[in-house]
């Protein structure tokens, strides 16, 4: 049979043998749970009781929850503070590092390091840092400068600026990394050129760099956007005694989803967070696309 | 006559100005290197911290220094002689391995089909795939999870490991680089008779080797240090993950923090060993993977 088929329908019969198994994959384990999680999202479902239809109720629910606009709210603080923060100081490292040669690897090392670190260990480690003397590294060196002591974790206004500093830290060395190879690819006579009509290297900065950086820049904004928004093992490994507190001030959505599904059982309130998760992620990097493409 | 006077005064001036700035570009260069290499320190503190109070006693892990009076590895030894320790060092190792090996795979064997074969329905199936890249692990984690319960998988390796096996990621990725593959060679190799498998296997694949190094570093760290899913899917000690190990463990009663930063140290020091050794090698993955990905 095999023999008589030309070699176009052979290459046919190869392809779809070698994409038979990661179909099924990608149906099973990717596009039905999607689709299930809208269904479940739709339902009332304590995990042993019956799926009851519950229509629209767990979003008119999750509209009128008090703790969720909180979340929300988090969630957007994570990303505003998170994304700009890391990108400024990325760039700056990575702009000058780019003009360094004396121990240049290392130096990259140094800011590399953090980014193949485990966030549930390091979440610990800056949780001690954190702790009140005579415990933690902070307190300990606040009181021998002789400065008051600031209680991070258990302040509701410095606990979530507390617990995204280990974030923002770990994420640094990769888009470190990724702005000096967006650098590297500027054509140095740019720059010669500038050079030679007597251009200040601020101007060179805002007129050159920026503007031939931008690809890097969208995809550095984008991926770490998305990284904020899904902040989840920082959170819950720093506030493991009252997780999202104090009093919710830390709570990203990831933590409300898995504390309505998996501590209360509420799968369908849960799904249903997860459905806006979701719509959240996609809206948020379509806009940005749509802004740093476009302007 | 004047004009050309003016010239040279302009241009010596000039001169002297670049040798000028040149000087001050070398203690600006001078500044910069300090500034950036204190920056380097500071960011290497907390795992210098972390390394340093595992191998301290409990009576001096309060105390600011660095370095340790007198280094032990009494902590490394009493945590690991608990046992639970090993067993989640060694449940991360084989799910990140097995793991990393099925999206090697999987993802270049999907990823070389999408690039190099024509028929019909390649570009629905590349959207398809592509489009998963779009869904958040979270808004699978309740369905997974129902799954693992109908099927038996909670509390297993392969509970554990089943999301990951193949990813949109990877497969985007590797098709772009078999991109770069020339058709001529797969066409010299069907006409040598070898057959479809056999082509990708021993000539399109040895082509993308760094492609699948880089591949290789990004799902094996994403699985070592994955914390979520383990976290939902396994409910036994024994089937912990290290970072939901530690997680709990750091998470018990009277737990002393240098036995902590000693777990932290334990989950975190083998891949930071890696990266110290393909450090050039494990940059340019990543920034291949970035960019390409």
């Amino acid at each position: 049979m095999y023999h008589r088929l030309s070699i176009r329908q052979k290459q046919i019969v190869w392809a779809w043998a070698f994409l038979a198994v990661p179909i099924v994959f990608y149906v099973v384990i990717r596009f039905y749970p999607t689709a299930n999680a809208m269904v479940i999202s739709f339902q009332n479902w304590n995990l042993l009781g019956d799926r009851t239809w519950a229509g629209w109720a767990n979003y008119a629910k999750l509209w009128n929850d008090p703790v969720f606009w909180k979340v929300f709210r988090n969630t957007f603080v994570y990303l505003l503070i998170g994304t700009p923060v890391s990108l400024v100081i990325s760039f700056a490292i990575a702009y000058h590092l780019d003009r360094l040669r004396f121990m240049h690897g290392f130096l990259r090392m140094l800011y590399f390091l953090p980014f193949m670190t485990t966030a549930v260990a390091m979440a610990w480690v800056w949780r001690w840092f954190y702790q009140p003397v005579p415990i933690g590294l902070f307190n300990n060196v606040l009181a021998t400068a002789g400065i008051p002591q600031v209680e991070f974790l258990r302040s509701t206004t410095l606990a979530l600026p507390a617990i995204l500093a280990p974030a923002v830290w770990a994420g640094l060395g990769f888009q470190i990394i990724i702005f000096m190879a967006g650098l590297r690819a500027i054509p140095r006579s740019y720059y010669e050129a500038a050079r030679i009509d007597g251009v200040s290297n601020w101007t060179i900065l805002w007129e050159i760099t920026l503007p031939l950086l931008k690809p890097t820049i969208v995809f550095i904004v984008v991926f770490s956007s998305i990284g904020y928004l899904r902040i989840f093992d920082h959170v819950f490994n720093m506030t493991t005694n009252d997780p999202g507190g104090p009093l919710n001030s830390t709570k990203p959505l990831v933590l409300m989803i898995y504390q309505s599904a998996f501590t209360d059982f509420n799968m369908g309130y849960a799904a249903a967070q997860t459905v806006v998760l979701f719509l959240i992620l996609l809206i948020v990097s379509l806009v940005q696309l749509r802004i740093l493409r476009d302007n | 006559m004047g004009s050309s006077v003016a010239e040279i005064r302009a241009s010596s001036k000039s001169l002297l100005a670049s040798e000028t700035s040149r000087k001050s570009a070398s203690t600006g260069q001078v500044i910069r290197w300090l500034v950036l290499f204190t920056g380097g320190v500071l960011m290497v503190m907390p795992i210098a911290y972390m390394i340093s109070t595992s191998l301290k006693w409990p009576h001096e892990i309060y105390n600011l220094a660095l370095v340790p009076n007198e280094p032990h590895l009494e902590n490394y030894t009493y945590v690991l002689e608990d046992g639970r320790f090993y067993g989640w060092f060694v449940n991360s190792l084989v799910i990140a391995t097995i793991t990393t090996i099925s999206n090697i795979l999987f993802d270049s064997l999907v990823g070389y089909t999408l690039c190099k074969f024509r028929f019909p329905g390649r570009y629905i199936v590349f959207i398809a795939i592509l489009s998963t890249l779009m869904i958040p692990t979270e808004m699978l984690v309740i369905p997974w999870y129902l799954m693992s319960q109908a099927f038996g998988w909670l509390d297993s390796y392969w509970g554990i490991m089943f999301p990951g096996l193949m990813t949109a990621f990877g497969t985007f990725l590797m098709k772009q680089f078999f991109e770069t593959v020339p058709d001529d060679f797969i066409e010299a190799a069907r006409i040598d008779g070898l057959n479809e498998l056999a082509i990708w296997w021993t000539v399109a694949m040895p082509l993308v080797r760094p492609a699948l190094a880089a591949l290789a570093i990004f799902v094996f760290l994403g699985n070592w240090t994955a914390f979520i899913w383990p976290l939902i899917v396994t409910n036994s000690v024994d089937m912990y993950t290290l970072p939901v190990g530690l997680s709990s463990f750091g998470d018990e009663a009277d737990v002393q923090w240098e036995l902590i930063m000693t777990g932290a140290a334990i989950s975190t020091i083998p891949t930071l060993v890696v990266f110290l050794i393909f450090q050039r090698f494990i940059i340019r993955g990543v920034v291949m993977a970035g960019l390409k990905g």
